[in-house]
């Protein structure tokens, strides 16, 4: 067993990323999640790892950062919360376009607009849909607790270099403020630079490796025909992801009449509100989707032949609900329940949405 | 047919000039006339003489300049339109050791890009940024750009620029070179043979810069944009010569 601390997850998620040999934090300031680079700037990992962490002037100036340095190799975050993340949109549309590796956090607040600084799942359908322009994907990890912001890194890191794409690590203000018991793991070491062009010289800007031509990293492609070609490999490489990395937690689905499906935080909401219907005798199940994209809708396509319905538990007004619905099909009920704007709902909250909703509905 | 070599036309006591290597073979993309071509020919060669072509990676802008990664052949990025200080800081932070430039147009550096060239220049992080000014949007077509001049008509300006309207030229240049983050700033041309010597140099000089770790270093070139200027090359460098250089003198500005 690790190190155990008792951390916050926006700190939890900084040593992570010391710990994981990232090469260069590049960030900009805004709560709930000012405590990634307050706890990586406190902790010199200048000098644990060589690791850079810049403050830069605006969101959409950290991302570009983050967009250069990952055009060539290096292992590079950031970090923002709501707004920030739709500033950053331009650079998530490019970083797509031009298939760089590199993973970013969302610790969503309450939208829309400046909205407030509690915590929040509103920002499924920017995350998950595409908030930038393009036909473009994702991959989208959700963490639930402390422990899933420390691990996350890793698979994002490894799914991000995998595929050559951008990984958001969705969170919210609740995982990111709260603090829990985690376990920490061992510092990988840094990729050097001659280990990074032996392994990416076929993309990576590492300066023109003597034998071989120019590299050079663009989303541009002025001939439509060419841009379509493109667009169709993005296609086949979302579909390999979608058919090869879904990811999702179940809890007491076997017997189960009714599904919640939750993720984050509110999945957490949602345990509790499982065992209190089984206290109530009613066969109540969860499903946990860890991987928002690609969605486990193949499994909620199976669940759907069994139970009677689902209730799509959301800090939203209903937006993974959309995919939840696409996945049933039809086949069976499917509503939408939640608190938003900040607030966050009760165990007994979602209990009687199920049984008003659901089972009595 | 045999292949003919130059050597074959030429012999190498009268040969004067010949084309870098670091240039591609793809066609340039720009108008004859536009200094662009002159411009990347500076920097390759600049690149080429101080053998660091494995060693340098650029970022390209949006603008006309757009495709500059096609015909310099060094690792080169494509930024979103006005980002490319914001991306050579990304690189130049994790590869502090090579030499990282961006080459930019008026409308992507002193437009849509202040912000993020003026707060790289204020860090003064140690990287080279290229300045074409011709004061227009030459690839969407010829609008007024930040750097248009008082009066000069554009396809946005039809009767010309009105600063009551749409503010004064800015002169990014003298700007960057207030902020304690730049090393070496200075303001060129390309549209003489002494022109082009001079512009040179300061390009070799911003280079070496990078080198001696003192911060940013910013090169201005002025040119024109016959095109959208709506003048034939001739006539567009003598009202370049008459208008733009009265507005943004050319010369040594800042050097630490």
């Amino acid at each position: 067993m690790g190190e155990l601390r008792l951390m916050k997850g926006n700190e939890a998620i900084a040593e992570a990323f010391i710990r994981e040999g990232v090469d260069a934090y590049y960030g900009y300031p805004i709560t709930p999640q000012s405590e990634v680079m307050e706890y990586l700037t406190a902790e010199r990992p200048e000098k644990r790892t060589g690791m850079v962490v810049l403050q830069a002037e605006s969101e959409l100036a950290a991302i570009n950062m983050v967009y250069g340095a990952a055009c060539t190799g290096k292992k590079v975050v950031t970090s923002s919360s709501s707004p920030g993340i739709s500033l950053m949109q331009e650079g998530i549309s490019y970083i797509a376009g031009s298939e760089v590796p590199c993973v970013l956090l969302n610790v969503v607040r309450g939208g829309p607009g400046l909205g407030d600084i509690q915590p929040a799942q509103s920002d499924y359908f920017q995350s998950v849909k595409g908030g930038g322009h393009g036909d473009y994907r994702q991959i989208v990890l959700a963490p639930s607790s402390v422990q899933d912001m420390y691990d996350h890194v890793s698979l994002a890191f490894e799914l991000a270099f995998k595929y050559r794409i951008l990984v958001l690590i969705q969170s919210d203000g609740l995982i990111g403020q709260m603090m829990e018991k985690v376990e920490i793991g061992e510092q990988k070491p840094r990729l050097t630079n001659e280990e990074i062009k032996a392994k990416y010289d076929t993309w990576a800007l590492t300066g023109r490796t003597p034998g071989r031509e120019h590299n050079i990293v663009t989303s541009l492609e002025l001939d439509q025909a060419k841009q379509e070609q493109f667009n169709i490999h993005l296609q086949n490489k979302y579909k390999e992801i979608a058919e090869n990395e879904v990811l999702y937690e179940e809890m007491e689905v076997e017997d189960a009449d009714y599904i919640l499906v939750a993720y984050g935080s509110s999945s957490r909401i949602c345990r509790k509100a499982v065992n209190l219907a089984r206290e109530k005798g009613l066969k109540v199940g969860l499903l946990r989707p860890i991987t928002l994209w690609p969605f486990p809708e193949k499994r909620i396509a199976e669940l759907a032949k069994r139970v009677k319905g689902m209730l799509s538990v959301e800090m939203s007004a209903g937006q993974m609900v959309e995919d939840v619905r696409l996945a049933v099909n039809g086949k069976i009920k499917v509503e939408h329940f939640g608190r938003y704007g900040g607030m966050i709902h009760t165990p007994e909250e979602v209990l009687e949405a199920l049984e008003t909703k659901i089972i009595g509905g | 047919m045999a292949d003919i070599k130059i050597e074959d036309i030429i012999k190498s006591e009268n040969l004067v000039f010949k084309k870098t290597k670091l240039f591609t073979d793809k066609p340039l993309s720009y108008c004859p006339g536009c200094g662009h071509g002159v411009a990347h020919r500076l920097i390759l060669e600049v690149i080429e003489e101080m053998g660091i072509e494995s060693e340098t990676i650029g970022v390209a802008p949006v603008g006309c300049s757009v495709l500059a990664y096609e015909f310099m052949n060094i690792d080169m990025a494509q930024a979103p339109h006005g980002r490319a200080p914001a991306m050579a800081t990304g690189i130049k932070r994790v590869y502090p050791e090579k030499y990282v430039f961006t080459y930019q147009g008026d409308g992507d550096l002193a437009a849509i890009g202040t912000s993020e060239t003026i707060h790289a220049c204020n860090r003064g992080d140690n990287m080279t940024i290229i300045f074409i000014n011709n004061g227009i949007y030459g690839m969407t077509g010829g609008q007024m750009a930040p750097t248009t001049l008082e009066g000069m008509v554009s396809s946005t300006t039809p009767f010309g620029r009105d600063v009551e309207l749409m503010g004064h030229p800015i002169k990014m240049t003298e700007l960057v070179a207030q902020l304690p983050g730049t090393c070496y700033v200075a303001r060129h041309a390309v549209h003489t043979p002494s022109a082009v010597r001079k512009a040179k140099k300061a390009i070799r000089k911003a280079f070496e810069k990078q080198k001696e770790k003192k911060g940013l270093s910013f090169v201005e070139i002025v040119s024109n944009c016959n095109s959208g200027w709506k003048m034939t090359p001739v006539d567009a460098n003598k009202w370049m010569e008459e208008h733009m250089f009265p507005y943004y003198p050319l010369g040594e500005i800042k050097e630490i």
